[in-house]
């Protein structure tokens, strides 16, 4: 034990001083309105209890802005925000007819139009004026809150906000929001005229992240929400009661690929990979202005999000082709890239294989957010567009407990679904049994013998689907997988996101793991790859790579570290590995250093033993393997395939252009990985290597990727910490 | 009559019973202010997240399956929103400067506490978050190894290689410090 070891805990193990007496009281007596407000919302489920509670919480975001010691203007001013996005809401929840008489609720909010010009901007004086014991005497104020749940937010805070300060602030706010609401019930349109600058910001956020959903149930979050919330609140959607999940989305941790001698360990082993999920996440993440996390960028997922034209299978016989370059690395001149690109056939119009799809749907309170539920709801209404008319959708809910939303449906009963589908977005839940068997139950009752029978699993991590031991989970869906029903998953949101699992679930229900954060990538997703994801044209298939010891010294395989085989679990067909969907491309990257070429990353041993190995054909660099499984076979094919001088190209620059996108796109998680290898390669580098390989792009994902690099450049890591 | 024990109070208070989850505040209230106060270093952060978490646990009872003990699961809540917490803070303290350091300084009551202290938070603050919420669960709150590792949700063994690589830093911290000085 080191001295500083002990000088820590001694620091650390320092009696705590005791919590103020107060500070305790106050704490537990705000745990039980919480506990009683929850107790009525389980009683009648309605509205009015959830929102009060939201209300309290966001209360009490107001009273502690304003009580915290270090507190400053934006914290006031934020306050004042929520105390208008409080007033909003209940508005908001009230019939139109209810509207106009409005002077009846917020009593206080007319007497301080005429009293003067407070406004938001106001507010921030607020919290210089006052001392500290009566800031914190305000935090009291979610109780308040909890005994009179509908209370207009004006008379609420009026009766315990102690400071005459404080009230005016909050009558200004109200003020301010009852103008707002008058007007809009009077107008019944246009809601944005009288937003401060701020509220229209995220207004216009919402906009493009929803493209403004309809508006027709009145509980829902937006448009009146986002009108005063902040750009951030926007983005993360409300405040959740207590406090909010944030940055604790779990990612599975895992090292880069070591490089390996070829003398050592020539052959190389792995699983494909189509999932797509660490793109979606590395995108949103730099979205925000931070880097993912290293363990949340997956390089082989990164490279496989785009759409590559690799050739295409000549028949139908052999499900998909591989194609081969090997080019000098960009990113090390001395190093070559081995790139292996696969496309599976794509499936005719119309699909000649029905579906029977379950949708497992989390209506948890962290998936109220509007970048979640709702997001969620208009990528189902995408995907039934891509849908048969003769498929059928169930869905199932689970929120601490399941049920069954929507029995087996044909597509065709289109009115059926959309119903269901709104009453997912106003987020009701009852008593059922446990979510991911009852999913897989509805999915066994249409079981389709020769068709597509899967369920779909919608979440932002909370796996509370019955099951709670992921060990359980997983040997469930292997179970299910083998009597033919497969499991795909598809992650919203960020805070709270269980990256890991899912990827494990995805992984053991032979599907795949999505990651959808806006409307344009669930279209990706859901219309555009639909067929890929749900029409597998081959499972298990492998990789496997020997490389020729007179032709190469050393290799890595770039990405790919959480897919792994050994050697021996190439030919055994127990084995279970990644599958390929219909039009699925998957590509791989090695990058290995020529023998002879001096630029090994590893030095040739003192004691070395002689040349062990037989020098193979000299112009053949490497030989690549591949095996699969038809998807109703139980026995698997292999293809073959050298990799030969004629394969290669002497500079980047003659490479075709998808090639050097997906060499850049490779650097680029390399590098976001900390850039072990790709020294001092840049995101200038990227970027420039990207721009010359755009090629078609019909879809704009190139160009979004170059907008990505060109943001990382300048994101800031998670602000390590403090205090 | 004993006491009933956590489990037990949990089941009660999830099933509605307003006295039992009562009881549960009042055990447990301290060692959420406690933890949160070494995780944070900083009574109001702690008091607030104590209430936070607080406030937040009726929802979340339902999702304590006893499947660990009730403490176990509770250091986890407690530790997740103290990240979170830390995370909102950091963005803050951008605006803030160092005025939270300085009033820290002003309110410490005697000065080898204080030095002591200011060394804790420095050590700290350079540790990885993941380091620094292992080391004060393990030394702070004196939790085992493989329990420690259940709040966190990663092996006992990686905890163990976190003890050991806090160690190594705060050798090198102290170095650092002594050619400094």
């Amino acid at each position: 034990m080191s001295e500083e070891l002990e000088r820590l805990e001694a620091a650390l193990g320092a009696d705590v001083p005791e919590p103020p007496r107060e500070t305790r009281e106050r704490a537990i007596a705000a745990a039980m309105s919480a506990f009683d407000r929850q107790q009525e919302t389980m009683t009648d489920g309605g509205h009015r209890s959830r929102w009060a509670g939201w209300a309290g919480a966001t209360f009490g975001s107001l009273s502690r802005g304003l009580a915290s010691p270090n507190s400053n203007t934006y914290l006031a001013f934020a306050g004042a925000a929520a105390f208008a996005l409080v007033a909003v809401v209940v508005v908001y929840l009230l019939p139109l007819s209810q509207l106009l008489p409005m002077d009846a609720e917020f009593p206080e909010a007319s007497d301080a139009a005429k009293a003067g010009e407070a406004t938001q901007l106001d507010a921030p004086h607020v919290g210089e004026a006052r001392s500290e014991r009566t800031q914190r005497e305000s935090i009291a104020l979610p109780e308040v809150v909890a005994e009179t749940p509908y209370a207009p937010a004006a008379d609420a805070a009026a009766v315990s906000a102690p400071s005459a300060a404080a009230a005016d602030a909050v009558r200004a706010t109200a003020r301010d929001m009852k103008s707002i609401a008058s007007e809009r019930g009077a107008r019944g349109s246009s809601p944005r005229e009288k937003l401060p600058g701020r509220a229209q910001e995220a207004m216009a956020y919402e906009e493009i992240a929803l493209h403004a959903p309809p508006a027709d149930t009145g509980v829902r979050v937006h448009p009146a929400a986002p009108a005063a919330m902040t750009l951030k609140q926007a983005r993360e959607g409300p405040p959740q009661r207590g406090y909010r999940d944030q940055g604790r989305d779990q990612f599975a941790d895992f090292e880069t690929n070591p490089v390996k001698i070829v003398a050592e360990e020539p052959v190389s082993t792995f699983s494909i990979d189509v999932d797509t999920a660490s793109y979606g996440f590395v995108r949103a993440s730099l979205n925000n202005g931070l880097l993912p996390q290293k363990n949340a960028v997956r390089v082989e997922e990164l490279i496989n999000y785009f759409p590559y034209d690799y050739t295409l299978p000549e028949d139908r016989e052999t499900p998909f082709a591989a194609s081969v370059s090997v080019l000098p690395a960009p990113w090390n001149a001395a190093s070559r890239l081995l790139h292996i690109g696969i496309r599976g056939y794509a499936a005719d119009d119309p699909p000649t294989r029905r579906a029977n799809l379950v949708f497992l749907v989390d209506t948890s309170g962290s998936m109220q957010a509007p970048n979640k539920l709702p997001l969620l709801v208009n990528s189902l209404k995408m995907l039934l567009e891509a849908l048969a008319p003769d498929d059928r959708v169930a869905i199932v809910t689970y929120a601490g407990s399941a049920s069954v939303l929507l029995e087996p449906t044909r597509v065709e009963e289109k009115g059926r679904i959309a119903a269901a589908l709104e009453r997912l977005s106003a987020g009701g839940f009852t008593a059922g049994g446990e979510g991911i068997r009852q999913a897989y139950l509805l999915a066994g009752q249409h079981h389709l013998e020769d068709g597509i029978n899967r369920v779909i699993l919608a979440t932002d991590g909370d796996f509370n689907v019955g099951i709670t031991d992921p060990e359980e989970l997983t040997g469930f869906i292997e179970r299910q997988r083998a009597g033919g029903v497969f499991l795909s998953v598809l992650g919203f949101g960020m805070g709270n996101y269980n990256d890991a699992l899912m990827q494990r679930l995805a992984q053991n229900g032979n599907g795949n793991a999505l990651y959808i954060d806006s409307l344009s990538e669930a279209r990706k997703a859901l219309v555009e790859e639909a067929r890929s994801m749900l029409f597998p044209i081959a499972k298990d298939v492998k990789i496997q790579v020997e490389f020729n010891p007179a032709a190469v010294s050393e290799y890595r395989l770039i990405g790919y570290e959480t897919r792994l085989l050994e050697r021996e679990d190439f030919r055994n067909d127990r084995v279970d590995a990644g599958e390929i969907g219909a039009g699925h491309r998957v590509t791989a990257i090695y990058e290995f250093t020529p023998a002879g070429s001096g630029a090994e990353r590893i030095a040739p041993l003192r004691y070395r033993r002689g040349q062990a190995t037989e020098a193979g054909p000299g112009d053949e660099l490497a030989f690549l393997k591949i095996r699969y499984k038809l998807p109703d076979a139980e026995e698997s094919t292999l293809m073959t395939r050298p990799v030969t001088a004629a394969d290669a190209v002497a500079d980047v620059a003659a490479a075709p252009d998808d090639v050097r996108f997906a060499s850049a796109v490779a650097a680029f998680g390399q590098i976001l990985r900390g850039g072990r290898y790709t020294g001092g390669y840049g995101y200038d580098d990227v970027i420039a290597l990207a721009q010359g390989a755009r090629g078609e792009d019909r879809f704009g994902y190139r160009a979004e990727f170059i907008g990505l690099a060109r943001l990382a450049e300048s994101a800031a890591a998670m602000p390590p910490l403090q205090r | 009559m004993t006491e009933p024990s956590d489990d037990t109070l949990v089941s009660r208070a999830a099933a509605g019973d307003r006295r039992a989850f009562a009881e549960l505040l009042e055990r447990h209230y301290d060692r959420i202010y406690r933890l949160g106060m070494r995780l944070l270093g900083d009574a109001d952060a702690a008091a607030d997240l104590a209430q936070d978490v607080c406030v937040g646990l009726p929802g979340k009872l339902v999702s304590f399956r006893g499947d660990s003990r009730f403490t176990t699961w509770l250091y986890r809540v407690v530790v997740n929103a103290a990240r979170d917490a830390m995370r909102r803070a950091a963005t803050r303290r951008r605006m803030e400067n160092h005025y939270g350091e300085v009033e820290a300084m002003q309110r410490a009551p005697d000065a080898a506490r204080q030095r002591e202290a200011i060394w804790l938070r420095n050590s700290l603050a350079r540790l990885s978050e993941d380091l620094r919420t292992t080391v004060v669960l393990v030394v702070g709150e004196g939790l085992g190894h493989a329990e420690a590792g259940r709040v966190l949700g990663v092996a006992e063994s990686t905890v163990s290689w976190r003890m050991g690589e806090v160690r190594k830093r705060l050798r090198a911290l102290a170095v650092d410090e002594e050619t400094q000085s």
